[in-house]
C-alpha cells in the first residue's frame, strides 16, 4: 500500500465521518428544540439527555400556552406573529419597490458617480447596525414613533435595501445587453424594458432576495427591542421570545416551543426556496 | 463597463476614430439620467435612514446628552470631546475592544476552517447530497433568538444535554457552567459564531470548489500527487482569494456583532464586546453621548477594513 491508496482509502472514510459529524452538530440543536417543546417540564427535570419523547409523554400544552392570548392565560404568540408577519412582508416588498430599480440602474445604466453609489451601498451593508441605532433611538423617542410598526419597518429596510441591491445587482449583470437593447429598437421604453425584459428574466433571484428580505426582517433583533419594548401588543415573535426568557418563570419547554414557532416559518421558507437563496447568496463569488 | 461617465455636454468617446454626431450624445446623456432617476429613490432612503443617523451619532459623540436632557439639547448644542476622553480612560473600554477583537478573530477563523472542512466533505457527488448541503445551512438562516435559546438550554448546567452526557459520557465531574463563567464564556461565544456562520463561509467556499478545473486535479495526480499533496498545493492555493474574502467579510461583520453575544451572555462574564457595551450605555446608563463615542470608534476601525475590502476585492468586482 502506498502513501496514496492510504490517503485515498483513509479520506474517504474520514469524509463519512465529517459530514455524519456535520449532519449531527447542525440539526441536533433544531431536534433538540422541537423534543423539549413537546416534554412536560417534570420529565425534562428528571431525564434531561434524552432525545426522544415516550409517546405517553407528549404533550402540546406548551404550544398552547405559547400562543393563547395574554387575557386567557397565554402568552400571545399570535399577535407576535401577526406583527412579526406584517412587519416583514412589508418591508420586503417596500425593499424590493426601491431596490429593483436601483440595482437596474448600477448594473445597466452608465451615469455620473455610478462607482460611487456601488461602493457606498457595500459600505452601508457592512456597517455596524448598533451605529445607526442610536440616533434613530433618539428621534424615534423624541418623534413618538417609538412603539410604531411602521417606524420598524423603515428601519428594516435600511438593513435590507442594501443586500438586495447587491444581489440584485449581480443578477441583472449577468443578463444580456443585446435582448434589451431588441426592446429599445422595438420601441419600449426605459421602465418598459425593465418591467418586460429584464424583471422577467431576473424573476428567480427577485424572488431570492425577496426571500432573504423576508428572512432579515422576520430575524431581526436589535432594533425591535429598542423600539417595542414598551409596547407588548406590537412585539415581534423574537422580541416576544426574548422577553420570555427575561420575564417570570416561564418554564423552559414553553420557551422552545416558542422557539419552534419562531424558527418553523423561516425553515419552511428556505427548504422552498433553498436553490435560488444558495445561488443568489454566492453569485458573484468565483469573480472574488 | 469600466468607464466613468462623461460630463453631460462633453464627447463621451474620444477613443472612437469616428466623429460621433447628436444623437450617441444624447443618449449617452438620457442614459445618465435615466440611470439617476432609478437609483434615485434607493439614495434616498438609504441617505434618511443610514446616511443621517451615522453622521448624527458622530455628532452626538461630540455633545454631552443624556436622555433626561434630550429635550434641551439641539441638535448642534455644545461641542465637546468630554466624551472621547472619558470613553478612553474608562477602565472597561480597553478591556472591551481586547474582547471585541479576540471575539472576531475567532469567530472569524472558526467559521471559515469549519466550513473550508464542509466545503471540502460535500464536494464530491453522494447520495442525499443537496439535502446535506441544505441542512448545513439552517445554522446561518435560523433566527438569532431562537438559536441562542436552544444553546442556553443545552449548556444549561441543571438541564441541559450536553452536561448531562459530559457527566455520563465522558465522566465530567461537575457541570461546567458554559455562558457564566469567565473561563469558558468567551470560547463558548466564540465557538457560537463559528457555528452559525460556517455556512456562509461554506457557501462561497463550495462554489470556488466546483469552479477550480477538473484538469489541473487529474494532472497533479498522473504525476503521482495524493489527496493532501493535490489540496494543499492545488485546491489551497485556488481558494485563497476567497478565503482572503471571507477573512475581510466575516471580520467587519463578527466585529458588529451585537444579538449573538447579548442573547447568549448579556455580555457577562468576559463577553462584552464593543456593540454590547454601547448598548448599555444606551439604554442602561441613557448615557447617549458616550453610547455615540464609542459606536464611532468602533465605526473607526471598521471604516479601516471596509476601505481594505473595498480596495482588494470592491475594485476587482467593478472590473
Amino acid at each position: 500500500m502506498d502513501r496514496d491508496r492510504i490517503e485515498t482509502v483513509s479520506l474517504r472514510w474520514l469524509r463519512r465521518l465529517v459530514i455524519a459529524g456535520f449532519l449531527l452538530v447542525t440539526l441536533l440543536p433544531f431536534w433538540y428544540m422541537l423534543v423539549l417543546s413537546v416534554r412536560p417540564i417534570e420529565r425534562l427535570l428528571l431525564d434531561p439527555g434524552s432525545l426522544w419523547v415516550p409517546f405517553g409523554e407528549l404533550t402540546v400544552a406548551t404550544y398552547a400556552e405559547v400562543l393563547k392570548s395574554v387575557e386567557s392565560g397565554g402568552q400571545g404568540f399570535l399577535t407576535f406573529i401577526r406583527n412579526s408577519g406584517l412587519v416583514a412582508l412589508a418591508a420586503t416588498v417596500l425593499t424590493l419597490v426601491v431596490a429593483i430599480p436601483g440595482a437596474y440602474a448600477v448594473s445597466r445604466l452608465r451615469f455620473f458617480g455610478r462607482r460611487q453609489v456601488s461602493a457606498l451601498f457595500l459600505a452601508v451593508y457592512l456597517f455596524p447596525s448598533i451605529v445607526i441605532a442610536i440616533p434613530l433611538f433618539v428621534v424615534f423617542s423624541r418623534a413618538g414613533l417609538r412603539g410604531s410598526l411602521f417606524g420598524l419597518v423603515l428601519v428594516y429596510i435600511s438593513q435590507t435595501l442594501p443586500v438586495s441591491v447587491y444581489m440584485l445587482k449581480n443578477y441583472f449583470e449577468t443578463i444580456p445587453v443585446s435582448l434589451e437593447e431588441s426592446a429599445a429598437i422595438d420601441g419600449a421604453g426605459r421602465l418598459g424594458i425593465i418591467r418586460r425584459v429584464s424583471l422577467p428574466l431576473a424573476a428567480p433571484s427577485v424572488m431570492a432576495v425577496a426571500l432573504y428580505d423576508f428572512m432579515i426582517a422576520w430575524n431581526e433583533f436589535l432594533f425591535a427591542l429598542l423600539f417595542l419594548v414598551d409596547r407588548p401588543d406590537r412585539w415581534t415573535v423574537s422580541l416576544g421570545l426574548s422577553l420570555l426568557a427575561d420575564g417570570v418563570e416561564v418554564p423552559k419547554t414553553v420557551l422552545m416551543a416558542g422557539s419552534v414557532i419562531l424558527t418553523l416559518p423561516i425553515v419552511v421558507l428556505f427548504f422552498a426556496g433553498e436553490r435560488l437563496l444558495t445561488e443568489g447568496l454566492t453569485s458573484g463569488a468565483e469573480k472574488g | 463597463m469600466t468607464t466613468v461617465a462623461p460630463e453631460a455636454g462633453r464627447s463621451p468617446t474620444p477613443e472612437r476614430p469616428r466623429r460621433p454626431g447628436r444623437r450617441p450624445l444624447t443618449l449617452r446623456r438620457r442614459e445618465s439620467r435615466a440611470g439617476l432617476a432609478l437609483v434615485a429613490p434607493t439614495l434616498l432612503v438609504v441617505l434618511a435612514v443610514i446616511g443621517i443617523p451615522i453622521v448624527w451619532t458622530v455628532v452626538l459623540a461630540f455633545q454631552r446628552v443624556r436622555l433626561a436632557t434630550l429635550r434641551k439639547t439641539g441638535l448642534f448644542g455644545e461641542l465637546t470631546l468630554d466624551n472621547v476622553d472619558r470613553v478612553l480612560h474608562t477602565p472597561g473600554f480597553a478591556d472591551t475592544l481586547w474582547t471585541t477583537v479576540v471575539y472576531s478573530v475567532g469567530g472569524t477563523a472558526g467559521s471559515i476552517v469549519v466550513g473550508l472542512v464542509a466545503a471540502l466533505a460535500v464536494r464530491g457527488p453522494f447520495r442525499g447530497r443537496t439535502l446535506v448541503r441544505a441542512s448545513m445551512l439552517l445554522p446561518y438562516v435560523a433566527p438569532v433568538v431562537a438559536m441562542t435559546f436552544v444553546w442556553q438550554v443545552m449548556l444549561d448546567p441543571q438541564l441541559g444535554i450536553v452536561n448531562d452526557w459530559g457527566r455520563r459520557f465522558l465522566g465530567w465531574d461537575a457541570p461546567v457552567a458554559f455562558l457564566s463563567q469567565e473561563s469558558t464564556a468567551l470560547w463558548t461565544v466564540i465557538a457560537f459564531e463559528a457555528w452559525r456562520y460556517f455556512p456562509f463561509a461554506f457557501l462561497f467556499l463550495l462554489a470556488r470548489l466546483q469552479a477550480v478545473p477538473a484538469e489541473l486535479e487529474e494532472a497533479a495526480r498522473v504525476d503521482g500527487a495524493t489527496p493532501t499533496q493535490r489540496f494543499r498545493h492545488i485546491l489551497l492555493p485556488q481558494l485563497m482569494p476567497v478565503i482572503a474574502l471571507l477573512g475581510v467579510l466575516r471580520f467587519i461583520m463578527t466585529f458588529n456583532k451585537f444579538d449573538d453575544v447579548y442573547l447568549l451572555t448579556g455580555g457577562s462574564a468576559g463577553t462584552e464586546v464593543v456593540s454590547v457595551r454601547v448598548y448599555q450605555f444606551l439604554t442602561a446608563r441613557t448615557d447617549i453621548g458616550a453610547a455615540a463615542a464609542q459606536a464611532v470608534v468602533l465605526a473607526v476601525v471598521l471604516l479601516v477594513f471596509v476601505a481594505i475590502y473595498l480596495r482588494f476585492f470592491g475594485a476587482k468586482r467593478e472590473a
